[in-house]
């Protein structure tokens, strides 16, 4: 039915070449930035989201990167409803050169298989892991990345720990690559592990103790009291802890940088207005100046409403296809993305966010003018009153 | 048989402000189907106002104003919307046509508010084209024609819906004399071999030469006998 209006509102929107391309454009980068931007808040927001609900970390009450002593392990071990626990501790490696930075963190191998068995690694290589004392496994992606394979020698120089001798020059031998058991998990397959037990005696200073402890829970309804009996446990002690979900954990540590949600829609806000003052102006001009073609349609007995709509739909025309291309761009860049890169991606969520930003959008530019060409009275518009 | 535009008692006042303008002073009209009707009359006489009546683009104030039949002068806005659609056609000095669309597209234009198929629609632009000698012109947009070619694509437009009447405001006024007969000739077969009626506002007495009557208007109220033979004073 709507149909038949298209080539009408189609020539309308073409009707000033030049600035409905410009016009086009700042629309196409808003959206372009809209969908990088919210991609970005929705890892932080939800990009944890995977993360298994019966897993808890526990930290320094202070911060994460103050350490704790490993003889509270198996006090948390003893805590009701705890299943295991493993420990884990930042490296701080580069490897080669500062650009190819990765996570490393030194494990205890079965202990971390036992609270991580999200990780697939194939029996053999668990039992290198464990046997060899400067053993490292790295996850697919990351040995995809640098072409490493079984048995290679991989350098690291940490900048946090030194060997005894002052170096900061480590030496692990790769001697397993571990997958995810689905894809999100295989996906994320980009950090290595070394073990731990080499790593504590090799290190300089800092022996016996751990960053924080991931506990596995064997009920995650029971991860609040869980969380409150480790706290407790420790409270009024020198090692005062904070247990969180790993997703809370996780989310935390991303909001180290700010709070990045504020940020985003902050940049989104100025973007919007500016886009608002924009597309509202061109919309506006471009009505003012078809006023008397607006009357001629009005007595060919185009109704009030219906050039209302005319008006409104070409707003809508405008705003979906900048959007629409904006939104393409985003998801082409995103998709983009080296496969080490955080997983940023236009989700639903954020095509949600911005199709509505669209409709809001047409609705604030076009509706002045569509009232305005609603208003429009025949006889005074084609006396150019 | 009664006429097909009856006028009776017309007032139309302008407020501007506090200021109350009478443009038409109770015009008594009566125009015959078939009939070609020049209105003529001073700037500032009330022609343009009372075509706008006749046409249903404004309201009268006071009085009463049939076409065929039916009191437009009470209808609402929507209703007179689609009695505009359905009756009259109109045609304006300066061609009013949509500098965006090509021929074909603005002699659709009417059509649109119809349930007819696009096929249909386009089948009748062209018929409507070819009526006024432009068919080969059909893609062309408004500025690659002449003023004469894009007054006869107004023309298109305007009878591609077939209404009862023709309303034309001064259709010749920014057209030279050979292209304004030109235009007029066609106003007048139109008339003639297809029967519309048509009211138009001219300044020129040329071009109500083409009309079967004349009616004079001055300060708000009809003058001449014309007016008295096209209101059946005999």
């Amino acid at each position: 039915m709507l149909l038949k209006y298209l080539p009408l509102i189609w020539s309308g929107l073409w009707r000033k070449k030049t600035r409905t391309v410009f016009t086009g454009l700042s629309l196409i980068a808003a959206f372009l930035l809209l969908g990088l931007l919210q991609a970005v808040n929705s890892l932080f927001s939800g990009g944890a989201d995977f993360l298994g609900a019966n897993r808890l970390i526990t930290q320094a009450r202070i911060s994460f990167t103050q350490p704790l002593p490993m003889r509270m392990l198996p006090q948390i071990e003893a805590v009701p409803g705890v299943q295991s626990v493993s420990h884990s501790q930042f490296f701080g490696g580069v490897y080669q050169d500062a650009r190819n930075f990765f996570p490393q963190f030194a494990v205890n191998p079965q202990r971390m298989f036992d609270t991580y068995p999200e990780w697939v690694l194939s029996p053999a290589q668990r039992r290198a892991f464990i046997s060899t004392p400067n053993g490292a496994i790295a996850g697919r992606v990351l040995a995809d990345r640098f072409g490493w394979k079984i048995g290679d020698r991989i350098p690291l120089t940490s900048f946090i720990w030194t060997l005894a001798d002052g170096s900061r020059a480590w030496e692990w031998e790769l001697v397993g690559i571990f997958d995810g058991r689905d894809q999100q998990w295989s996906e994320r397959a980009s950090l290595m592990y070394l073990n731990y037990q080499y790593f504590d005696e090799a290190r300089s200073g800092g022996k016996g103790l751990a960053g924080v402890f991931a506990v596995r829970i064997k009920d995650a309804l029971q991860a609040e009291r869980i969380a409150a009996a480790i706290d407790a446990k420790f409270a009024n002690s020198r090692d005062e802890t904070k247990t969180q979900s790993e997703q809370e954990f996780q989310i935390g540590f991303l909001r180290q940088l700010g709070d990045i949600g504020f940020i985003v829609n902050a940049i989104l806000g100025a973007v919007f207005f500016t886009i608002l003052m924009l597309t509202g102006n061109t919309m506006a001009q471009a009505v003012r100046e078809r006023t008397p073609e607006l009357a001629v349609l009005k007595c060919l007995g185009f109704t009030d409403r219906t050039v209302l709509a005319l008006v409104l739909a070409e707003a809508l025309l405008l705003c979906v296809l900048g959007g629409l291309a904006g939104m393409a761009l985003a998801s082409f860049a995103t998709a983009a993305l080296p496969a080490d890169f955080p997983p940023v991606r236009t989700d639903a969520r954020v095509w949600a966010i911005a199709l509505s930003s669209m409709l809001a959008l047409a609705l604030a530019v076009g509706l002045p003018p569509a009232l305005h060409a609603m208003r429009i009275k025949i006889v005074d518009a084609l006396a150019g009153r | 048989m009664s006429a097909l535009v009856e006028i009776h008692g017309l007032t139309k006042v302008y407020e501007r402000g506090k200021q109350r303008i009478e443009v038409l002073h109770g015009i008594e009209l009566d125009i015959e189907q078939g009939d070609f009707v020049a209105l003529m009359g001073p700037s500032g006489s009330g022609k343009t106002t009372l075509l706008n009546l006749i046409g249903g683009l404004d309201s009268p104030t006071a009085g009463e104003l049939k076409v065929g039949g039916q009191r437009i002068d009470a209808l609402a806005a929507d209703a007179l919307a689609a009695w505009r659609a359905s009756t009259v056609g109109f045609i304006f000095q300066s061609y009013n046509l949509m500098p965006v669309l090509s021929a074909q597209r603005n002699v659709e234009l009417p059509l649109l508010l119809t349930e007819m198929s696009a096929r249909e629609r386009s089948r009748r632009a062209a018929i409507a084209l070819d009526l006024v000698g432009l068919a080969d012109r059909a893609g062309h947009k408004p500025n690659e024609l002449s003023g004469g070619q894009q007054q006869r694509v107004a023309i298109a437009r305007a009878l591609v819906s077939d209404p009862l009447l023709l309303i034309c405001d001064e259709p010749t006024g920014d057209l030279d004399r050979k292209t304004a007969d030109e235009v007029l000739t066609l106003l007048q077969q139109l008339n003639q071999r297809f029967g519309k009626t048509i009211v138009m506002v001219t300044h020129d007495p040329k071009a109500a030469e083409y009309a079967t009557h004349t009616v004079h208007l001055d300060k708000g109220t009809l003058v001449s006998a014309d007016a008295l033979h096209a209101i059946g004073v005999h």
